[in-house]
């Protein structure tokens, strides 16, 4: 899941400047879940600006926002689009991930109707994490494009080694903690006692090159289309 | 030829001692520390923007070092530069004649005086050490031809503790594997910890130089303590200090320093030593008197 926080009102205020009539986008996948992004927090944000004079025109959860097609249908005009109030707005503020805003930014830019009206985030994407619990999430994969979790017993070197190392502990820990996170255990020491537990301790013993940037390349791009299955 | 590589060759036992180049350009102070030690040290040993301080670079502090008569080990991090820069600051210590090199990780940058820089370990220690190993066969990491002829006596560092021995010596190995021929240990204070170190890797074909640390106060054992990674600092060793005030705290470091590598020595505890005088270089001579070496 794609884990965002709420940008703070004070820079959601200053990139509504002197508009008065916005439009806010949420997002019904990851954002969500975060509570940053969802009907409730949408409505929640529309409170505040209230007393601002700020007139909220259209509040839309984008089903979700990181969907070309979905986001095109929900701004269009007709439909079930929203492009006859979005063409009176003078901004949108969408709180979804990264990904979401530049969806919306884009497809905005292709309408007569709306690509004078500035779209801007209302979150801050933080990372790829997963739910420790409730409200609490914990970063586990950099989608570095060169998956190593098969020799390191389930344990990424890549994310969870504060220097991302490839080939084994740097010396840098404080007892059994990092000296970068000293909240978190070394990734090598866990490393090591997992494979350790798996008998496949000589899986350390390999040197291990240095990675690949080639698929570091931004924007990166994958298309699985005119794949065939089983190819 | 490396003096350094010599020594550890024909048996003796090896002394170097660590500089740590200055922040600015005033290189004076660094260059009496260097002359203090000349004779008495078979290499210089120059850090690599230590602690993730940005300083002069170990390249030009190693260069400094060669004008004062001394043989340099220049350490090269992987934090700071790609293996593109990496690779062409080897080029360049080879140029500058420089036969020494230590590859290390390096402290993240979190660690330092810049701590929003980008931390970049696009090559770790092994990797560094595999550039430097395919360099002396004549070609880059890519495979690329290099024209004229270099040749390094590479080291490692290695730091032992109670929790992480096994996964330190582990991959301590892969760097032999890589082409490290020497080891410099974290600082050395528990000898129970570096007796079986010693048994551990008594097999392995690589010559180490026990780190050694001058405590120049009770306060500054208790802050290594607190901050530096791998470093443990038994409770008398502080009593030791603390029953001292002032300067004479320093000279009861430069004592306990002299004991631990007359120990080290007379136990074959290593095949020589590695003195981090950190801020007090100009007493590496003064170790040494207390060491008998």
């Amino acid at each position: 899941m794609i884990i965002t926080e709420q940008k703070s009102e004070e820079a959601l205020f200053a990139f509504l400047g002197k508009a008065r009539k916005i439009v806010l986008l949420g997002c019904s996948e990851c954002a969500t879940f975060c509570k940053t992004g969802g009907a409730e927090q949408l409505l929640e944000f529309e409170k505040k600006l209230g007393p601002l004079g700020v007139e909220v025109l259209a509040r839309l959860v984008l089903e979700p926002a990181c969907n070309a097609y979905r986001v095109r249908l929900a701004l269009q005009k007709g439909g079930k689009g929203i492009g006859e109030i979005l063409a009176r707005a003078e901004a949108v503020l969408c709180f979804s991930c990264g990904d979401g805003v530049q969806t919306v930014a884009r497809l905005t830019g292709q309408l007569e109707y709306a690509c004078q009206i500035p779209v801007y985030p209302g979150n801050d994407t933080l990372f790829l994490g997963e739910i420790v619990r409730a409200d609490d999430y914990v970063e586990a994969c950099r989608a570095c494009g060169n998956c190593e979790l098969g020799w390191t017993g389930g344990i990424c070197p890549t994310t969870q080694c504060a220097k991302g190392l490839l080939n084994g502990p740097c010396g840098g820990s404080k007892g059994r903690m990092c000296e970068v996170n000293g909240d978190e255990e070394c990734a090598w020491l866990r490393i090591y006692d997992r494979l350790e537990i798996l008998d496949q301790l000589d899986n350390l013993l390999e040197i291990r090159p240095p990675r690949d940037y080639m698929k570091d390349v931004h924007p990166r791009r994958h298309s699985a289309r005119g794949q065939e299955a089983g190819t | 030829m490396s003096m350094l590589r010599e020594v550890l060759r024909i048996n003796r036992f090896a002394v170097t001692a660590e500089f740590a180049p200055p922040k600015g350009t005033d290189m004076d102070h660094m260059r009496v520390c260097v002359r203090l030690a000349k004779g008495r040290i078979h290499a210089a040993n120059v850090t690599d923007f230590q602690s993730a301080v940005m300083r002069i670079s170990s390249l030009t502090a190693c260069k400094v070092v060669m004008d004062e008569g001394v043989e340099p080990v220049i350490q090269i991090t992987g934090r700071d530069r790609n293996r593109i820069a990496i690779q062409g600051e080897l080029l360049s210590a080879g140029v500058l004649g420089i036969k020494n090199l230590l590859a290390v990780t390096g402290d993240h940058p979190r660690m330092g005086d810049h701590p929003n820089a980008k931390p970049v370990y696009d090559l770790d220690s092994v990797g560094i050490l595999q550039a430097a190993t395919t360099f002396m066969s004549g070609t880059d990491l890519e495979g690329n031809n290099l024209n004229g002829r270099i040749e390094f006596f590479l080291g490692g560092a290695v730091s032992p503790t109670r929790e992480t021995m096994m996964p330190q010596i582990l991959k301590m190995r892969k760097k032999i594997a890589a082409g490290a021929k020497f080891f410099q240990t974290q600082a050395v204070f528990d000898l129970d910890l570096l007796r079986e170190f010693r048994s551990r890797t008594a097999t392995l074909d690589a010559s180490v130089l026990a780190g050694i640390v001058l405590l120049k106060s009770a306060n500054m054992a208790r802050f290594m303590n607190r901050n530096i990674p791998g470093v443990s600092i038994p409770d008398a060793v502080v009593g030791r200090l603390d029953r001292f005030t002032g300067r004479e705290q320093m000279n009861e470091g430069i004592r306990l320093a002299g004991e631990l590598i007359r120990t080290v020595r007379s136990e074959g505890l290593a095949d020589g030593i590695h003195i981090m005088a950190v801020g007090a270089e100009e007493r590496v001579g003064q170790i040494l008197d207390e060491a008998g070496l």
